[in-house]
């Protein structure tokens, strides 16, 4: 694979990733059970927004065709999308969104700071500055699974349901292809595979805290970051975010 | 039995810069003072206003009562020469 090509979709995949998931935390904003965990969640939503900006507007630039963030955000179509499937799933209760937000930012935190240290200084910048919000919101959500997980016999059962709902998602994130093959090769991102063990550590580490247990089973649902197996979900997402670019296209504040 | 549905009232103080010290800015809730700091930390400083967070739960505050006003505050109110306003200062001084 070019590796212009496979940075390109590399980058799409850490813009898509911030893109869904911001979008799916901010629709908390206005609904959240008490107001300082709405608050918290619309800013979660406002950095993963911050970061795709970033991520995005240099996937523009490395594709050299001119796209600017806001056009690969709002112009293309979900089979164009390279997200992980976790994160656009339902936000289902508030449980399940933070158990949700826990396993991204489980992942999340380790790749970054990974990137930061990688061989592509532009990436590397961009992963230095969101590793910071990232750290906050892993200290973040696992104080919520723990809280929660360790709480009443109803908040444990809703825990236990979301981590055993979501589960499946989280093989996508270790598993490499060809683009994670010429990232690695270049010296930009680690292979995905060797960041499993960090990932387990500190999901064992929550999920006992939380008395939460983590499933045996291996079936895993993966698609996502290759673009092939999207869930039904992302075109409904898209129809929100996009709808206002689509409808008047070039609206601008 | 204390109620289990409400979080405790806290109250949040922040420091906007070192040297200064810290100021009441609001108060929210949570369940306890660890939660109580990160929920200051996004309630609060969302736009760069601090580098320090103080919480204390409210009801730890003691506070004066607004019908001790008279024997508390006006005794004070006559006393004008504890001012430090009849020095002259020299200009070499500048701005105090």
């Amino acid at each position: 694979m070019d590796e212009n090509a496979a940075l390109f979709e590399f980058l799409l995949r850490m813009g898509d990733n911030t893109l869904i998931l911001g979008h799916r935390v901010s629709e908390w904003c206005g609904h959240a059970p008490v107001l300082e965990e709405d608050i918290a969640l619309a800013n979660t939503a406002l950095d993963l927004i911050g970061q795709t900006q970033m991520w995005l507007g240099l996937a523009g630039e490395i594709e050299g065709q001119g796209r600017s963030a806001d056009d690969l955000a709002f112009l293309r179509d979900a089979w164009d999308f390279r997200n992980l499937l976790l994160v656009e799933q339902p936000n289902g209760d508030f449980g399940q969104t933070m158990m949700r937000q826990f396993l991204f930012d489980a992942w999340h935190l380790p790749m970054l700071t990974m990137l930061a240290v990688g061989g592509h200084e532009r990436i590397a910048e961009i992963a230095a500055k969101a590793a910071k919000e990232a750290a906050y919101h892993l200290d973040r959500s696992a104080d919520l699974v723990i809280g929660l997980g360790d709480g009443t016999e109803e908040s444990h059962a809703r825990m236990q349901a979301a981590l055993d709902l979501l589960w499946p998602y989280m093989a996508e994130p270790f598993e490499a292809d060809e683009v994670d093959a010429a990232m690695t090769e270049a010296g930009v991102a680690p292979d995905p595979g060797t960041m499993r063990g960090a990932f387990m550590e500190k999901v064992g580490a929550v999920m006992d805290a939380a008395t939460l247990t983590v499933p045996e089973r291996r079936f895993a649902q993966t698609g996502g970051k290759s673009g092939v197996r999207h869930s039904e979900h992302l075109g409904h997402i898209l129809t929100q975010m996009q709808w206002l670019q689509r409808a008047y296209p070039g609206a601008a504040w | 039995m204390t109620d289990r549905t409400e979080w405790p009232l806290w109250e949040v103080f922040i420091r906007g810069q070192h040297g200064i010290s810290h100021r009441h800015v609001g108060s929210l809730h949570a369940p306890d003072a660890e939660k109580a700091v990160r929920n200051a930390r996004d309630v609060y400083t969302r736009r760069n206003e601090g580098v320090s967070i103080w919480v204390v739960e409210a009801r730890h505050i003691a506070a004066s009562s607004p019908s001790d006003k008279g024997p508390l505050y006006e005794p004070a109110r006559s006393k004008v020469y504890r001012h430090p306003t009849f020095f002259d200062i020299p200009d070499e001084a500048g701005h105090m």
